[in-house]
């Protein structure tokens, strides 16, 4: 029975962390300046994990199937030093792992949440509702019109609550279903939530914050790959959830100045 | 010179005052369990539908279209109906089985055996605490018969989803309020639970059993007593101002200008974050309170199956204590991409990791003791060690979402369903299930079959890695948590792998008969247990099994020896606690 | 007035009290309400940190004025403390029923003080300052009217004769702790409502 459950966890460990390690499923390709870091934090976590992983569960094996009761009465035997080498190993060992991983990964996730956006950076706004996303564009007058919850009606479109009838500045605001960008500019996403909860998680581009309402969140990042990603809801906020999906699409400079202007002259 | 409580309760006469409304801290003990077993078989029925709807999305699930006609006409469950299955199994499970069993279950029970008393400290109190746990649950359940069905708001209820009422979907109405009574009233039967606990470890001790000498189960009751009072303590008011935000117009986790269903809310001023902040610092010592427990078990149950002392019990003891310090410190790892200063994130990170230490020193402990051991593998032995894998796996994994940097990406993913499955929903049933084996001779007077315990094992270890170990894998994917269907373009790759995944769940849900059947057969048929069946050292084995109204006859044994003492040589490899000096 | 409280037992090892049968009794019952202060405290606590966060997330905080009522009923209440330490030590009944009768008279005026706000148009659901103070007082008072109930076995149990020592101190240490709850919450309330 020790040598059945010292096969079992080894065949196991073996397994899972194989595939891990060959990525049969993993992240898809980074399109952001960001995400090499934090592929690179998720890349050293992996190896430690696998490391602590693939050790613990041979230990564990190991001495399971060395240690099963046998015929011969066998003196017992203590472990080595007490638990002095456990506490030691695991304070050294894990604490030091944890030390280099905790000052690493501070500074990715400073440069993504806690550096400013760069100068000239794109600035779009999000409106978050169950169950969609919208986005709107500063327009010709670089100024986007107030919001107004009180005007915000889904079946006349006005998803920002736009007073399109008195303030000038919303009039030339340009609302659509999808987050279209120019490839390597820095964009500020600012986040508004019209209802509850919501969540921006786009995996290629690295990137997730939740929307809460009341607050405005702002978010900046830059894609480097044209292409056409999915961006979903990770925050649970109704029925409608699992459905709550818009695209990023990452145009060219050109193809979005382009874009851009025949928005603009439709308004 | 007799040292116990002089009885305050001669054995009860009448079938109601012995089975039902009894103050014997056994009888509630065992209560506790049952109620537990009802809840997780309703929590993984649960779980197989919604696994079959994620498998299946179109096929009807035979049968529950008679049950659910609204939730799922013709048997296929609406959106709506999927995310209050999975908010009711979330609940369940969380509060009505791992808080209930390994803790309220055999606490009860084995609590002031383990310290010699002959009942806890407040026996009226105890029984208070079971009918107001019994109830709140029947308040949980009414939530699927009454109104338009339960919440869809997740076991974390997060505002102002949970907070608006009825305007935001389906089950926000009246569902949601009965959650939140329900989970209150739970609240406040825990408060009463680990009010005994604690009084009974530091009072009603008897004589020679210092603290020191404490099983390392009871250390662990203990500790995570105290973890509850204060845990509870801070979840219960937060569900009282949810519920006046709910009914009385009160704005406290809402904010101005929500407009949901095309209708302005009432509200101004609430911080939907300020819910967050007061769920979690309860959520995270919650999960604690899941799982100390365990730790105990194992370490009471290794050493007996291994006839060898655990290793460094005093430093088991320190990590336990440190890590329920530690619980209280690093609640915003759940909030690190809520919208809260992303300065937080860093400085909740840093115990989050540093806690990692004491649970790492523990598995090594575990480990260590098995060397040079003398293993005897029985059922309890092999779900004690499957615990230390399944610990493992599941621990390992937290690391990365300990660190907000690969947080980005992975939260909310089922790298985290994963996570949390694997250290509570695999663990802490491991936790249970040892617990089980070993004690229901104890308990019941009975053994229970130890070929079926054997292959419940098997399958079961088996099953688990094959449900949980490739949800790591779709997190790694990107696989958003909490869907109720896969219909994004980048899932659709994926859905393979949830098959393989809902036919593991079937299968080891469908395993979980084996034991169901043997704890039914063993009740009615096992051999009689002798007083020790396992040789081991603790008080309760010093007793009959069963154990007499008063546990120990009229005689509190006067305790010499610690509860570790295994190993010797000669025909006798261990020592009692009681045993004469 | 019938002292009937039980004199000290003959010493034993451990901490023992005597009960009315004669036989040892461990303090559990101090032991519990010590627990329950901790976790009564953390409660508050709770709902403190969830006042002071509320004050600075909505820009709609008007600070309540406390009705003059209320300081009455602090007086009330820290009198009826006096009135059972008093029984207490010197194990008469007399300040017993004294505190019953304050610790009623304070919840009537709590009842009052509601009702006054009431009438100013300041409910629960006015703005989040009212909302705070009727949460923290109503809470308060339930709490109180759970104390009344120890008092009042307290109070059967020494008419009959056994009561012990340590049951006492216990529903005492209980209704001491809910007055100087009550001071805390005067304080919060005045410098933060």
């Amino acid at each position: 029975m020790g040598k059945l459950f010292a096969v079992v966890v080894t065949l196991i460990a073996l397994a899972s962390a194989t595939i891990f390690a060959l990525h049969i499923w993993w992240v898809p390709p980074d399109i952001s300046t960001h995400g090499s870091r934090i592929d690179r934090q998720l890349n050293e976590t992996m190896v430690v994990a696998g490391v602590l992983f693939v050790g613990a569960q041979l230990a564990l094996a190991f001495f399971v199937w060395r240690f099963g009761a046998s015929a011969t009465a066998r003196p017992i035997k203590s472990f080595p030093g007490g638990p002095t080498p456990m506490v030691v190993l695991a304070t050294v060992l894990v604490g030091a792992e944890i030390l280099v991983l905790t000052l690493v990964g501070s500074k990715v996730w400073a440069d993504v949440y806690q550096t400013p956006p760069a100068p000239g950076a794109l600035q779009i706004e999000m409106q978050a509702e169950q169950f969609a996303f919208y986005f709107r564009y500063a327009g010709a007058d670089g100024r986007f019109g107030a919001m107004h919850p009180e005007l915000m009606n889904d079946a006349s479109e006005n998803f920002f609550g736009l007073d399109l009838a008195n303030d000038t500045t919303a009039r030339d605001d340009i609302v659509v279903g999808s987050l279209v960008i120019p490839v390597n500019q820095p964009i500020v996403l600012r986040m508004h939530s019209k209802d509850v909860n919501h969540s921006f998680y786009v995996p290629e581009l690295r990137i997730q914050q939740d929307i809460v309402p009341g607050l405005v969140i702002p978010l900046h990042f830059t894609a480097t790959t044209p292409g056409k990603y999915e961006l979903v809801c990770t925050q649970l906020c109704g029925l409608g959830h699992y459905n709550m999906r818009a695209f990023v699409e990452v145009k060219t400079r050109s193809d979005f100045d382009q874009w851009l202007k025949e928005k603009a002259a439709a308004l | 010179m007799t040292h116990g409580v002089t009885t305050a309760h001669a054995q009860p006469q009448s079938f109601l005052r012995r089975h039902v409304f009894s103050v014997d801290h056994k009888v509630i003990g065992r209560q506790y369990l049952d109620l537990a077993l009802v809840a997780v078989v309703t929590g993984m029925v649960l779980s197989w539908i919604m696994r079959f709807h994620l498998g299946w999305p179109e096929t009807p699930v035979p049968g529950l279209g008679k049950l659910a006609p609204t939730g799922a006409a013709g048997g296929v469950i609406t959106p709506e109906y999927y995310l209050a299955l999975m908010t009711m199994h979330g609940t369940i499970m969380v509060f009505f089985v791992l808080t209930t069993a390994p803790f309220a279950g055999f606490g009860n029970f084995f609590l002031p055996l383990h310290v010699g008393a002959e009942d806890m400290a407040f026996p009226r109190i105890n029984m208070m605490s079971f009918w107001v746990t019994l109830l709140a649950f029947l308040v949980l359940l009414s939530a699927f018969f009454i109104g338009d069905g339960p919440p869809l708001s997740g076991w974390t209820a997060y505002a102002p989803l949970s907070a608006v009422g009825k305007d935001a979907g389906p089950g926000q109405g009246v569902g949601q309020t009965l959650w939140a009574v329900s989970i209150a009233m739970f609240c406040v039967a825990q408060l009463l639970g680990s009010l005994n606990f604690i009084a009974t470890t530091l009072d009603l001790r008897t004589r020679g059993m210092s603290l020191a000498r404490l099983p390392f189960a009871t250390w662990a009751w203990f500790i995570t007593s105290v973890i509850g009072l204060i845990a509870f303590a801070v979840l219960m008011p937060a569900c009282i101002l949810l519920i006046l935000d709910r009914v009385a117009g009160t704005s406290f986790f809402i904010p101005a200008g929500l407009v949901i269903s095309d209708r302005l809310q009432p509200h101004a001023g609430g911080s939907p974050l300020l819910w967050q902040h007061l769920f979690w610092f309860f959520g995270h010592p919650e999960v604690y309170i899941a799982i100390l427990p365990g730790f105990g078990i194992v370490s009471q149950i290794l050493p007996v199956f291994a006839r060898k002392p655990l290793l460094g019990p005093r430093v088991f003891i320190v990590c336990l204590i440190a890590i329920a310090f530690l619980s209280y410190t690093v609640w915003g790892h759940h909030m690190f991409l809520s919208g809260m200063n992303p300065v937080s994130a860093t400085l909740f990170s840093v115990p989050t990791l540093v806690i990692t230490i004491p649970a790492t020193i523990i598995c090594l402990l575990w480990i260590g003791t098995l060397y040079g051991a003398r293993l005897r593998f029985t059922a309890a032995a092999l779900f004690a060690l499957g615990f230390v894998s399944v610990f493992v796996s599941g621990g390992i994994s937290g690391f990365f979402l300990a660190q907000p940097s690969t947080d980005i990406y992975l939260h909310g993913t089922y790298f985290v369903v994963a996570h949390f499955h694997f250290v509570m929903g695999v663990a802490a049933m491991f936790g249970i299930f040892a617990g089980t084996y070993f004690w229901f001779p104890k308990m019941f007077g009975r053994m229970m079959n130890e070929t079926l315990g054997k292959w419940h094992f098997w399958l079961t270890f088996i099953g688990v890695y094959c449900v949980f170990m490739p949800m790591h894998y779709l997190g790694l994917a990107g696989n958003v948590r909490r869907y109720s269907a896969f219909t994004d373009d980048y899932l659709q790759p994926l859905i393979p792998l949830h098959r393989f995944i809902t036919i593991a769940a079937l299968f080891t849900g469908a395993v979980q008969l084996i034991f169901l059947y043997n704890l039914i057969r063993s009740r009615l048929r096992g051999p009689v247990a002798p007083a020790n069946p396992w040789e081991a050292t603790t008080l309760e084995w010093s007793t009959s099994s069963p154990p007499p109204h008063d546990n120990f006859g009229g005689h509190p044994p006067v305790v010499t020896h610690g509860p570790n003492e295994f190993g010797g040589a000669g025909p006798r490899d261990y020592v009692m606690q009681a045993e004469p000096q | 007035m019938s002292t009937a409280v039980l004199p000290p037992a003959p010493t034993l090892p451990g901490r023992s009290v005597a009960t009315a049968d004669g036989g040892p009794e461990r303090r559990v019952a101090e032991t519990g309400v010590w627990i329950a202060i901790g976790t009564i405290s953390m409660s508050f606590a709770a709902l403190t940190s969830a006042l002071v966060v509320r004050q600075s997330s909505g820009a709609d905080w008007q600070h309540l004025h406390l009705p003059a009522l209320l300081y009455v009923n602090t007086l009330v209440l820290l009198f009826s403390s006096m009135t059972l330490e008093l029984s207490r030590r010197r194990l008469g009944s007399f300040g017993l029923h004294a505190t019953l009768i304050l610790g009623i008279l304070f919840l009537v005026g709590q009842g009052l003080a509601w009702r006054q706000l009431a009438a100013q148009n300041l409910h629960l659901a006015t703005g989040p300052s009212s909302a705070f103070f009727y949460v923290f007082t109503v809470l308060h008072a339930l709490h109180v009217l759970g104390g009344l109930g120890g008092l009042g076995l307290v109070e059967r149990r020494l008419a009959a004769g056994a009561l012990s020592r340590t049951t006492f101190k216990a529903a005492a240490l209980y209704w001491h702790f809910m007055a100087l709850l009550w001071l805390y919450l005067l304080a919060l309330l005045t410098i933060r409502g």
